[in-house]
Protein backbone atom coordinates (compact mmCIF):
# COMPACT_ATOMS: atom_id res chain seq x y z
CA UNK A 1 0.00 0.00 0.00
CA UNK A 2 1.74 3.80 -0.77
CA UNK A 3 1.02 5.87 1.58
CA UNK A 4 -0.26 9.63 1.02
CA UNK A 5 3.27 12.15 0.85
CA UNK A 6 1.71 13.71 3.86
CA UNK A 7 1.77 10.65 6.26
CA UNK A 8 5.40 9.95 4.59
CA UNK A 9 6.46 13.44 5.58
CA UNK A 10 5.17 12.97 8.98
CA UNK A 11 6.72 9.64 8.89
CA UNK A 12 9.78 10.90 8.72
CA UNK A 13 9.67 13.38 11.25
CA UNK A 14 8.73 11.13 13.59
CA UNK A 15 11.77 9.22 12.54
CA UNK A 16 14.11 12.64 12.77
CA UNK A 17 12.85 13.44 16.08
CA UNK A 18 13.26 9.83 17.37
CA UNK A 19 17.46 9.62 16.37
CA UNK A 20 17.82 13.34 17.85
CA UNK A 21 16.39 11.96 21.14
CA UNK A 22 18.56 9.24 21.00
CA UNK A 23 21.77 11.32 20.25
CA UNK A 24 21.01 13.85 22.98
CA UNK A 25 19.70 10.72 25.56
CA UNK A 26 22.58 8.49 25.38
CA UNK A 27 25.48 10.39 27.30
CA UNK A 28 22.99 10.18 30.43
CA UNK A 29 21.22 7.27 29.89
CA UNK A 30 24.85 5.47 29.74
CA UNK A 31 26.40 6.82 33.06
CA UNK A 32 23.18 5.72 35.02
CA UNK A 33 23.22 2.35 33.85
CA UNK A 34 26.80 2.09 35.00
CA UNK A 35 26.99 4.12 37.62
CA UNK A 36 23.77 3.39 39.51
CA UNK A 37 21.36 0.85 37.70
CA UNK A 38 23.88 -2.16 37.38
CA UNK A 39 25.71 -1.85 41.01
CA UNK A 40 22.09 -1.69 41.91
CA UNK A 41 21.54 -4.89 40.59
CA UNK A 42 25.47 -6.19 41.13
CA UNK A 43 25.07 -5.35 44.93
CA UNK A 44 21.79 -8.02 44.81
CA UNK A 45 23.74 -10.44 43.14
CA UNK A 46 26.83 -10.19 45.05
CA UNK A 47 24.76 -10.42 48.10
CA UNK A 48 24.60 -14.22 47.37
CA UNK A 49 28.10 -15.15 47.55
CA UNK A 50 31.20 -14.97 49.95
CA UNK A 51 33.58 -13.05 49.18
CA UNK A 52 36.17 -10.85 49.98
CA UNK A 53 36.42 -8.08 47.46
CA UNK A 54 39.66 -8.66 46.91
CA UNK A 55 40.34 -12.50 45.91
CA UNK A 56 39.05 -13.79 42.62
CA UNK A 57 37.69 -17.19 44.41
CA UNK A 58 34.14 -16.15 45.32
CA UNK A 59 31.80 -19.01 46.69
CA UNK A 60 28.14 -18.96 45.62
CA UNK A 61 26.34 -19.57 49.40
CA UNK A 62 22.27 -19.06 48.31
CA UNK A 63 20.36 -17.21 50.32
CA UNK A 64 22.55 -17.97 53.70
CA UNK A 65 23.73 -14.24 53.56
CA UNK A 66 20.10 -13.32 53.63
CA UNK A 67 19.11 -15.75 56.58
CA UNK A 68 22.20 -14.20 58.47
CA UNK A 69 20.65 -10.64 58.11
CA UNK A 70 17.21 -11.69 59.52
CA UNK A 71 18.77 -12.94 62.50
CA UNK A 72 21.48 -9.80 62.61
CA UNK A 73 20.90 -8.25 65.83
CA UNK A 74 23.54 -5.51 65.10
CA UNK A 75 21.65 -4.82 61.81
CA UNK A 76 18.31 -4.55 63.71
CA UNK A 77 19.97 -2.12 65.93
CA UNK A 78 21.70 -0.54 63.24
CA UNK A 79 17.79 0.33 61.94
CA UNK A 80 16.60 1.25 65.01
CA UNK A 81 19.27 3.78 65.52
CA UNK A 82 18.11 5.21 61.94
CA UNK A 83 14.53 5.06 63.47
CA UNK A 84 15.16 7.38 66.61
CA UNK A 85 17.66 9.36 64.29
CA UNK A 86 14.82 10.24 61.89
CA UNK A 87 12.04 10.73 64.47
CA UNK A 88 14.48 12.88 66.20
CA UNK A 89 15.67 14.48 63.02
CA UNK A 90 11.61 15.12 62.68
CA UNK A 91 11.14 16.69 65.81
CA UNK A 92 13.92 19.05 66.46
CA UNK A 93 15.00 20.05 62.89
CA UNK A 94 11.82 20.79 61.23
CA UNK A 95 10.01 22.87 64.33
CA UNK A 96 13.08 24.44 64.91
CA UNK A 97 13.88 26.01 61.68
CA UNK A 98 9.66 26.94 61.02
CA UNK A 99 10.55 28.97 64.26
CA UNK A 100 13.57 30.65 63.08
CA UNK A 101 12.05 31.17 59.68
CA UNK A 102 8.37 32.75 61.46
CA UNK A 103 11.02 35.02 63.07
CA UNK A 104 12.64 36.26 60.30
CA UNK A 105 9.39 36.75 58.07
CA UNK A 106 7.85 38.22 61.28
CA UNK A 107 11.01 40.83 62.00
CA UNK A 108 11.75 41.45 57.88
CA UNK A 109 15.19 42.69 57.23
CA UNK A 110 16.63 44.44 59.86
CA UNK A 111 17.21 40.79 61.44
CA UNK A 112 19.07 39.68 58.33
CA UNK A 113 22.07 39.42 60.29
CA UNK A 114 20.53 36.37 62.39
CA UNK A 115 19.43 35.08 59.33
CA UNK A 116 23.54 35.27 58.17
CA UNK A 117 24.60 33.39 60.90
CA UNK A 118 22.45 31.04 61.44
CA UNK A 119 22.71 29.84 58.09
CA UNK A 120 26.51 29.40 58.32
CA UNK A 121 26.28 25.57 59.76
CA UNK A 122 24.70 24.18 56.65
CA UNK A 123 27.92 25.62 54.67
CA UNK A 124 29.73 23.29 56.39
CA UNK A 125 30.55 19.81 55.27
CA UNK A 126 29.42 16.62 57.38
CA UNK A 127 33.15 15.23 58.01
CA UNK A 128 34.36 18.80 59.15
CA UNK A 129 31.33 19.02 61.08
CA UNK A 130 32.18 15.60 62.75
CA UNK A 131 35.96 16.66 63.50
CA UNK A 132 34.99 20.02 65.10
CA UNK A 133 32.26 18.96 67.42
CA UNK A 134 35.08 15.51 68.17
CA UNK A 135 37.11 18.52 69.58
CA UNK A 136 34.56 20.63 70.69
CA UNK A 137 32.73 17.95 72.90
CA UNK A 138 36.10 16.36 74.45
CA UNK A 139 35.59 14.97 78.09
CA UNK A 140 38.24 17.00 79.05
CA UNK A 141 38.41 20.47 78.78
CA UNK A 142 35.19 21.02 75.75
CA UNK A 143 32.71 23.42 75.79
CA UNK A 144 30.15 21.48 77.18
CA UNK A 145 32.59 20.07 80.03
CA UNK A 146 33.98 24.00 80.71
CA UNK A 147 30.34 25.15 80.98
CA UNK A 148 29.49 22.48 83.66
CA UNK A 149 32.91 23.09 85.42
CA UNK A 150 31.49 26.90 86.02
CA UNK A 151 28.10 26.26 86.62
CA UNK A 152 29.11 23.99 89.16
CA UNK A 153 31.93 25.31 90.70
CA UNK A 154 34.57 22.11 90.76
CA UNK A 155 36.28 20.23 87.52
CA UNK A 156 33.61 18.64 85.70
CA UNK A 157 34.01 16.12 82.63
CA UNK A 158 30.89 15.22 80.66
CA UNK A 159 31.45 12.24 78.28
CA UNK A 160 29.00 13.15 75.42
CA UNK A 161 30.45 10.66 72.80
CA UNK A 162 32.34 7.90 74.63
CA UNK A 163 29.13 6.86 76.63
CA UNK A 164 26.72 4.36 75.37
CA UNK A 165 22.96 6.18 75.73
CA UNK A 166 25.12 9.40 75.71
CA UNK A 167 26.59 9.34 71.84
CA UNK A 168 23.56 8.41 70.11
CA UNK A 169 21.75 11.62 71.37
CA UNK A 170 25.05 13.95 71.00
CA UNK A 171 25.09 13.31 67.44
CA UNK A 172 21.61 13.86 66.80
CA UNK A 173 22.19 17.36 68.43
CA UNK A 174 24.75 18.05 66.26
CA UNK A 175 23.07 16.64 63.31
CA UNK A 176 20.11 19.59 64.12
CA UNK A 177 22.94 22.27 64.77
CA UNK A 178 23.91 21.46 60.52
CA UNK A 179 20.51 21.08 59.41
CA UNK A 180 18.13 23.10 61.19
CA UNK A 181 19.48 26.12 58.43
CA UNK A 182 18.17 23.75 55.37
CA UNK A 183 14.22 23.81 57.16
CA UNK A 184 15.04 27.71 58.32
CA UNK A 185 15.59 28.56 54.25
CA UNK A 186 13.33 26.56 53.18
CA UNK A 187 10.28 27.45 55.27
CA UNK A 188 11.22 31.45 54.84
CA UNK A 189 11.47 30.25 50.82
CA UNK A 190 7.69 29.11 51.67
CA UNK A 191 6.84 32.15 53.50
CA UNK A 192 7.80 34.47 50.48
CA UNK A 193 5.70 32.37 48.28
CA UNK A 194 2.27 33.02 49.75
CA UNK A 195 0.67 35.56 47.96
CA UNK A 196 1.56 38.63 49.16
CA UNK A 197 -2.08 40.14 48.49
CA UNK A 198 -3.15 37.28 51.20
CA UNK A 199 -1.05 39.50 53.50
CA UNK A 200 -2.52 42.80 52.47
CA UNK A 201 -6.01 41.72 52.51
CA UNK A 202 -5.57 40.71 56.01
CA UNK A 203 -3.75 43.77 57.19
CA UNK A 204 -6.89 45.85 55.59
CA UNK A 205 -8.80 43.33 57.80
CA UNK A 206 -6.75 45.03 60.98
CA UNK A 207 -4.53 41.83 61.60
CA UNK A 208 -1.32 41.91 63.04
CA UNK A 209 1.30 40.21 61.77
CA UNK A 210 1.64 37.95 64.34
CA UNK A 211 -1.96 37.16 63.93
CA UNK A 212 -1.32 36.93 60.01
CA UNK A 213 1.51 34.44 60.69
CA UNK A 214 -1.14 32.45 63.56
CA UNK A 215 -3.63 32.08 60.99
CA UNK A 216 -2.82 31.98 57.92
CA UNK A 217 0.83 31.63 56.80
CA UNK A 218 1.16 28.57 59.33
CA UNK A 219 -2.11 26.75 57.98
CA UNK A 220 -0.86 27.56 54.36
CA UNK A 221 2.83 26.39 55.12
CA UNK A 222 1.10 22.37 54.98
CA UNK A 223 2.17 21.06 51.59
CA UNK A 224 5.86 22.15 52.35
CA UNK A 225 5.74 20.56 55.83
CA UNK A 226 5.08 17.72 54.24
CA UNK A 227 8.03 17.50 52.01
CA UNK A 228 10.29 18.66 54.66
CA UNK A 229 9.20 15.46 56.36
CA UNK A 230 9.74 13.24 53.64
CA UNK A 231 13.05 14.78 53.03
CA UNK A 232 14.45 14.40 56.94
CA UNK A 233 12.82 10.88 56.34
CA UNK A 234 14.84 9.66 53.78
CA UNK A 235 17.73 11.68 54.75
CA UNK A 236 18.18 10.18 57.99
CA UNK A 237 18.12 6.53 56.61
CA UNK A 238 20.94 7.27 54.53
CA UNK A 239 23.32 8.94 56.87
CA UNK A 240 26.40 8.30 56.81
CA UNK A 241 29.60 11.22 56.60
CA UNK A 242 29.40 12.65 59.84
CA UNK A 243 29.21 9.30 62.03
CA UNK A 244 31.59 7.80 60.32
CA UNK A 245 34.08 10.66 60.98
CA UNK A 246 32.87 11.30 64.43
CA UNK A 247 31.97 8.32 66.23
CA UNK A 248 32.63 4.99 63.74
CA UNK A 249 29.31 3.80 64.95
CA UNK A 250 30.77 3.20 68.47
CA UNK A 251 30.90 2.54 71.37
CA UNK A 252 30.56 -0.53 71.46
CA UNK A 253 27.67 -0.35 68.11
CA UNK A 254 25.59 2.43 69.91
CA UNK A 255 25.60 4.78 67.05
CA UNK A 256 25.56 2.76 64.52
CA UNK A 257 23.35 2.88 61.37
CA UNK A 258 22.65 0.84 58.52
CA UNK A 259 25.33 2.60 55.87
CA UNK A 260 28.13 3.13 58.40
CA UNK A 261 27.49 -0.73 59.72
CA UNK A 262 27.32 -1.97 55.97
CA UNK A 263 30.82 0.34 55.42
CA UNK A 264 32.44 -1.63 57.98
CA UNK A 265 31.89 -5.00 56.97
CA UNK A 266 32.71 -4.27 53.56
CA UNK A 267 35.54 -2.24 53.77
CA UNK A 268 37.30 -2.42 57.21
CA UNK A 269 36.45 -6.46 57.29
CA UNK A 270 36.50 -7.10 53.38
CA UNK A 271 33.28 -9.11 54.09
CA UNK A 272 32.17 -7.66 51.01
CA UNK A 273 28.95 -10.63 50.39
CA UNK A 274 27.90 -9.71 53.45
CA UNK A 275 28.30 -6.43 53.59
CA UNK A 276 26.61 -6.63 49.90
CA UNK A 277 23.37 -7.78 51.85
CA UNK A 278 22.99 -5.55 54.51
CA UNK A 279 23.25 -2.40 51.14
CA UNK A 280 20.47 -4.69 49.65
CA UNK A 281 18.49 -4.86 52.80
CA UNK A 282 18.77 -0.93 53.59
CA UNK A 283 18.15 -0.40 49.81
CA UNK A 284 15.09 -2.12 50.22
CA UNK A 285 13.87 -0.86 53.55
CA UNK A 286 14.29 3.08 52.24
CA UNK A 287 11.97 2.00 49.26
CA UNK A 288 9.57 0.85 51.30
CA UNK A 289 9.46 3.58 53.96
CA UNK A 290 9.44 5.99 51.47
CA UNK A 291 6.88 4.30 49.40
CA UNK A 292 4.95 4.01 52.62
CA UNK A 293 4.96 7.57 53.69
CA UNK A 294 4.36 8.79 50.43
CA UNK A 295 0.89 7.08 50.23
CA UNK A 296 -0.08 7.74 53.87
CA UNK A 297 0.43 11.33 53.07
CA UNK A 298 -1.31 11.57 49.51
CA UNK A 299 -4.63 9.87 51.15
CA UNK A 300 -4.30 12.59 53.94
CA UNK A 301 -4.09 15.40 51.09
CA UNK A 302 -6.73 14.19 49.30
CA UNK A 303 -9.15 15.04 52.10
CA UNK B 1 -13.02 43.92 61.95
CA UNK B 2 -10.29 43.06 64.83
CA UNK B 3 -9.31 46.42 65.01
CA UNK B 4 -12.81 48.20 65.23
CA UNK B 5 -14.27 45.56 68.18
CA UNK B 6 -11.14 46.35 70.35
CA UNK B 7 -11.44 49.03 72.81
CA UNK B 8 -8.68 51.04 74.28
CA UNK B 9 -8.08 48.90 77.39
CA UNK B 10 -7.48 45.87 74.68
CA UNK B 11 -5.47 47.37 72.37
CA UNK B 12 -3.20 48.60 75.00
CA UNK B 13 -3.11 44.88 76.48
CA UNK B 14 -2.12 43.62 73.31
CA UNK B 15 0.66 46.05 72.82
CA UNK B 16 2.10 45.05 75.77
CA UNK B 17 1.50 41.30 75.39
CA UNK B 18 2.97 41.72 71.75
CA UNK B 19 6.29 43.50 73.20
CA UNK B 20 6.83 40.38 75.88
CA UNK B 21 6.26 38.19 73.46
CA UNK B 22 9.17 39.92 70.95
CA UNK B 23 11.25 39.97 73.94
CA UNK B 24 11.60 36.32 74.45
CA UNK B 25 12.05 35.82 70.85
CA UNK B 26 15.14 38.27 70.53
CA UNK B 27 16.27 36.21 73.81
CA UNK B 28 15.69 33.19 72.17
CA UNK B 29 16.99 34.43 68.88
CA UNK B 30 20.54 35.63 70.54
CA UNK B 31 20.23 32.12 72.24
CA UNK B 32 20.25 30.48 68.91
CA UNK B 33 23.15 32.82 67.63
CA UNK B 34 25.41 31.85 70.40
CA UNK B 35 24.64 28.35 69.57
CA UNK B 36 25.52 28.35 65.98
CA UNK B 37 28.32 30.97 66.54
CA UNK B 38 30.27 28.58 69.68
CA UNK B 39 31.62 25.75 67.76
CA UNK B 40 33.10 28.43 64.86
CA UNK B 41 34.42 30.23 67.58
CA UNK B 42 36.27 27.21 69.17
CA UNK B 43 37.94 26.22 65.83
CA UNK B 44 39.22 29.68 64.81
CA UNK B 45 40.53 30.91 68.62
CA UNK B 46 42.18 26.93 68.61
CA UNK B 47 43.50 27.17 65.51
CA UNK B 48 45.42 30.12 66.88
CA UNK B 49 47.10 28.33 70.34
CA UNK B 50 49.77 26.67 70.73
CA UNK B 51 49.14 22.91 71.49
CA UNK B 52 48.56 22.76 75.36
CA UNK B 53 47.02 25.90 75.39
CA UNK B 54 43.76 25.22 75.49
CA UNK B 55 43.69 22.40 78.48
CA UNK B 56 46.35 25.14 80.16
CA UNK B 57 44.08 28.09 80.07
CA UNK B 58 40.64 26.94 79.23
CA UNK B 59 38.54 26.90 76.26
CA UNK B 60 37.02 30.26 76.76
CA UNK B 61 40.44 31.81 77.22
CA UNK B 62 41.66 33.35 74.70
CA UNK B 63 44.70 32.04 72.86
CA UNK B 64 47.95 33.03 74.69
CA UNK B 65 49.91 33.68 72.47
CA UNK B 66 48.33 33.42 69.27
CA UNK B 67 50.60 32.05 66.37
CA UNK B 68 50.29 30.99 63.09
CA UNK B 69 52.80 28.07 63.06
CA UNK B 70 49.47 25.58 62.76
CA UNK B 71 48.61 27.20 59.48
CA UNK B 72 52.30 27.25 57.91
CA UNK B 73 52.86 23.76 59.03
CA UNK B 74 49.46 22.84 57.64
CA UNK B 75 50.03 24.33 54.27
CA UNK B 76 53.94 22.91 54.48
CA UNK B 77 52.24 19.15 54.21
CA UNK B 78 50.62 19.66 51.44
CA UNK B 79 47.12 21.28 52.37
CA UNK B 80 46.91 22.93 48.77
CA UNK B 81 47.39 19.33 47.75
CA UNK B 82 44.53 18.32 48.85
CA UNK B 83 42.47 21.51 47.87
CA UNK B 84 43.94 21.07 44.04
CA UNK B 85 42.42 17.66 44.00
CA UNK B 86 39.09 18.54 44.57
CA UNK B 87 39.33 21.27 42.70
CA UNK B 88 40.57 19.80 39.32
CA UNK B 89 37.76 16.73 40.40
CA UNK B 90 34.76 18.86 40.74
CA UNK B 91 35.44 21.19 37.96
CA UNK B 92 35.41 18.22 35.79
CA UNK B 93 32.74 16.54 37.11
CA UNK B 94 30.39 19.89 36.67
CA UNK B 95 31.04 20.48 33.28
CA UNK B 96 30.32 17.13 32.15
CA UNK B 97 27.20 16.90 34.34
CA UNK B 98 26.28 19.86 32.77
CA UNK B 99 26.54 19.30 29.15
CA UNK B 100 25.13 15.60 30.04
CA UNK B 101 22.23 16.43 31.98
CA UNK B 102 21.22 19.66 29.59
CA UNK B 103 21.79 17.31 26.86
CA UNK B 104 19.11 14.92 27.99
CA UNK B 105 16.85 17.51 29.06
CA UNK B 106 16.25 19.11 25.66
CA UNK B 107 14.61 16.00 24.15
CA UNK B 108 12.48 15.24 27.70
CA UNK B 109 11.55 18.76 27.48
CA UNK B 110 10.92 19.62 23.60
CA UNK B 111 10.18 17.00 21.41
CA UNK B 112 7.68 14.44 21.43
CA UNK B 113 8.90 10.40 21.26
CA UNK B 114 6.99 7.36 22.08
CA UNK B 115 9.37 6.37 24.88
CA UNK B 116 9.47 10.16 26.64
CA UNK B 117 7.64 9.34 29.77
CA UNK B 118 9.44 6.37 30.40
CA UNK B 119 12.63 7.35 30.31
CA UNK B 120 12.15 10.20 32.39
CA UNK B 121 10.46 8.36 34.79
CA UNK B 122 13.75 6.10 35.05
CA UNK B 123 15.53 8.82 35.35
CA UNK B 124 13.34 10.55 37.84
CA UNK B 125 12.84 7.35 39.82
CA UNK B 126 17.01 7.21 40.28
CA UNK B 127 16.87 10.06 42.37
CA UNK B 128 15.97 8.02 45.46
CA UNK B 129 18.74 5.21 44.86
CA UNK B 130 20.98 5.79 48.11
CA UNK B 131 24.18 6.52 47.11
CA UNK B 132 25.74 3.54 49.88
CA UNK B 133 23.92 0.69 48.06
CA UNK B 134 26.13 1.25 45.06
CA UNK B 135 29.51 1.69 46.65
CA UNK B 136 30.66 -2.29 46.83
CA UNK B 137 29.84 -2.55 42.79
CA UNK B 138 31.49 0.76 42.07
CA UNK B 139 34.54 0.06 43.97
CA UNK B 140 34.99 -3.64 41.78
CA UNK B 141 34.15 -1.70 38.81
CA UNK B 142 36.92 0.64 39.62
CA UNK B 143 39.75 -2.25 40.58
CA UNK B 144 38.58 -3.79 37.67
CA UNK B 145 39.24 -1.23 34.82
CA UNK B 146 42.48 0.22 36.76
CA UNK B 147 41.14 3.51 38.11
CA UNK B 148 41.42 2.59 41.62
CA UNK B 149 43.32 4.84 44.01
CA UNK B 150 43.29 7.64 40.64
CA UNK B 151 41.23 11.13 40.77
CA UNK B 152 39.65 9.28 37.43
CA UNK B 153 37.45 7.40 39.61
CA UNK B 154 35.25 9.56 40.54
CA UNK B 155 34.15 11.37 38.05
CA UNK B 156 32.05 8.72 36.71
CA UNK B 157 29.99 8.70 40.08
CA UNK B 158 30.13 12.09 40.63
CA UNK B 159 28.63 12.97 37.49
CA UNK B 160 25.79 10.12 37.23
CA UNK B 161 24.64 10.44 40.58
CA UNK B 162 24.29 14.21 40.21
CA UNK B 163 22.33 13.56 37.04
CA UNK B 164 18.98 12.38 37.32
CA UNK B 165 18.14 15.53 39.86
CA UNK B 166 19.85 17.81 37.14
CA UNK B 167 17.93 16.68 34.13
CA UNK B 168 14.54 17.08 36.53
CA UNK B 169 15.21 20.21 37.51
CA UNK B 170 16.71 20.93 33.66
CA UNK B 171 13.64 19.40 32.18
CA UNK B 172 11.22 21.69 34.10
CA UNK B 173 13.26 24.52 33.30
CA UNK B 174 13.42 24.29 29.60
CA UNK B 175 9.56 23.00 29.32
CA UNK B 176 9.18 27.13 30.09
CA UNK B 177 10.91 27.95 27.18
CA UNK B 178 7.84 29.12 24.76
CA UNK B 179 7.84 26.87 21.74
CA UNK B 180 8.11 29.71 19.15
CA UNK B 181 11.54 29.98 19.32
CA UNK B 182 12.43 26.94 17.97
CA UNK B 183 9.84 27.29 15.53
CA UNK B 184 11.13 30.60 14.27
CA UNK B 185 14.95 29.18 14.41
CA UNK B 186 13.61 26.18 12.20
CA UNK B 187 12.53 28.13 9.61
CA UNK B 188 15.51 30.33 9.07
CA UNK B 189 17.38 26.98 8.92
CA UNK B 190 18.57 25.50 11.94
CA UNK B 191 18.24 22.07 13.02
CA UNK B 192 17.52 20.29 16.15
CA UNK B 193 21.16 20.48 17.43
CA UNK B 194 21.91 24.05 16.46
CA UNK B 195 18.76 24.44 18.10
CA UNK B 196 20.18 23.17 20.99
CA UNK B 197 23.69 24.96 21.38
CA UNK B 198 22.66 28.65 19.98
CA UNK B 199 19.12 28.71 21.39
CA UNK B 200 18.36 26.51 24.20
CA UNK B 201 21.47 26.31 26.03
CA UNK B 202 21.86 30.05 26.45
CA UNK B 203 18.72 30.22 27.55
CA UNK B 204 18.86 27.45 30.35
CA UNK B 205 21.72 29.92 31.72
CA UNK B 206 20.04 30.51 35.07
CA UNK B 207 18.58 26.76 35.82
CA UNK B 208 22.35 25.83 34.77
CA UNK B 209 24.31 27.97 37.35
CA UNK B 210 21.71 26.87 40.12
CA UNK B 211 22.24 23.16 39.52
CA UNK B 212 26.25 23.97 38.68
CA UNK B 213 25.99 25.47 43.06
CA UNK B 214 24.10 22.95 44.67
CA UNK B 215 26.20 20.03 42.67
CA UNK B 216 29.33 21.63 43.25
CA UNK B 217 29.19 22.02 46.54
CA UNK B 218 27.69 18.61 46.94
CA UNK B 219 30.86 17.10 45.08
CA UNK B 220 33.08 19.47 47.23
CA UNK B 221 31.76 17.91 50.46
CA UNK B 222 31.90 14.52 48.79
CA UNK B 223 32.82 11.22 51.24
CA UNK B 224 32.28 8.17 50.65
CA UNK B 225 33.21 7.57 47.11
CA UNK B 226 36.07 9.45 47.96
CA UNK B 227 37.27 7.17 51.02
CA UNK B 228 36.78 4.18 49.77
CA UNK B 229 38.26 4.84 45.65
CA UNK B 230 41.20 6.95 46.78
CA UNK B 231 43.83 5.37 49.29
CA UNK B 232 47.54 7.16 48.86
CA UNK B 233 47.70 10.48 50.61
CA UNK B 234 49.00 12.04 47.26
CA UNK B 235 45.82 11.45 45.51
CA UNK B 236 43.25 12.26 48.59
CA UNK B 237 40.64 14.99 48.11
CA UNK B 238 39.79 17.91 50.52
CA UNK B 239 36.87 15.94 52.34
CA UNK B 240 39.67 13.05 53.44
CA UNK B 241 42.52 15.67 54.20
CA UNK B 242 40.88 15.94 57.58
CA UNK B 243 41.26 12.42 58.85
CA UNK B 244 44.86 11.99 56.91
CA UNK B 245 46.14 14.96 59.29
CA UNK B 246 44.16 13.61 62.15
CA UNK B 247 46.03 9.89 62.18
CA UNK B 248 49.70 12.35 61.97
CA UNK B 249 48.53 14.51 64.18
CA UNK B 250 45.70 13.34 67.12
CA UNK B 251 46.98 14.79 69.14
CA UNK B 252 47.87 18.24 68.18
CA UNK B 253 44.36 19.78 68.63
CA UNK B 254 45.18 23.29 66.76
CA UNK B 255 46.42 21.71 63.63
CA UNK B 256 43.42 19.92 62.81
CA UNK B 257 41.75 23.10 63.65
CA UNK B 258 43.74 24.80 61.31
CA UNK B 259 42.86 22.03 58.35
CA UNK B 260 39.39 22.92 59.32
CA UNK B 261 39.11 26.69 59.54
CA UNK B 262 41.45 26.53 55.83
CA UNK B 263 38.98 23.83 54.19
CA UNK B 264 36.01 25.92 55.75
CA UNK B 265 37.32 29.19 54.24
CA UNK B 266 36.06 28.59 50.59
CA UNK B 267 32.78 28.39 51.56
CA UNK B 268 32.53 31.24 53.95
CA UNK B 269 33.85 33.32 51.09
CA UNK B 270 31.62 32.43 48.47
CA UNK B 271 28.61 32.45 51.01
CA UNK B 272 29.55 36.20 51.60
CA UNK B 273 30.50 37.55 47.75
CA UNK B 274 27.59 35.24 46.06
CA UNK B 275 24.68 35.14 49.61
CA UNK B 276 21.52 34.96 47.82
CA UNK B 277 22.61 33.05 44.43
CA UNK B 278 24.49 30.36 46.19
CA UNK B 279 21.87 29.66 49.28
CA UNK B 280 19.27 29.68 46.65
CA UNK B 281 21.54 27.40 44.35
CA UNK B 282 21.94 24.71 48.26
CA UNK B 283 17.97 24.64 48.11
CA UNK B 284 18.22 23.36 44.48
CA UNK B 285 17.96 19.90 46.52
CA UNK B 286 14.75 20.86 48.16
CA UNK B 287 12.93 19.70 45.08
CA UNK B 288 14.32 15.84 45.48
CA UNK B 289 11.55 15.51 48.16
Amino acid sequence: MKKDNKLGLAQAKARSTARAATVFLIPALLLITIFIIYPVIDTFVISGYKWNGISSDRFFVGMDNWKTLIHDEMFWKSFKHNLIVMVFSILLQIPLGMLLATFLDAGGKKFNLFKVIWFLPYLISSVAIAFLFNYALMTNGGIVSSLATIIKGQKTNIDLLGTAPNALYTVIGVMAWQFTPFYMVYFMAGYGNIDTTIYEAAVIDGATRWQYIKHIAIPLLGPIFKTACTMSLIGSLKYFDMIWNMTQGGPAGSTELMATYMYKLSFQQFNMGYGSTVAAGMFILITAIALIFNKVFKVKEDY
Amino acid sequence: MIKENMNEVDYRKSKIKSRIAWTIAIIFACLMLVLTLAPFFFMIMNSFRKQFDMLQQGVFHLPDPWIIENYVEVIEKGFFGYFLRSVIVVAISLVLMLIISAFAAYPLSRMKFKLNPWIYALIVAMMSVPMHVTLIPIFKLTTAVGFYDSLKSLIGPYVAFALPMSVFILTAFMKTIPKEIEESAEIDGCNRYKNFFFMILPLSKSGLSTLAIYNGVSMWNEFAFANTLLISPQNKTLPLALGQFKGEHAMNMPIIMAVLTLSVLPMIILFIIFQDKLVKGMMAGAVKG
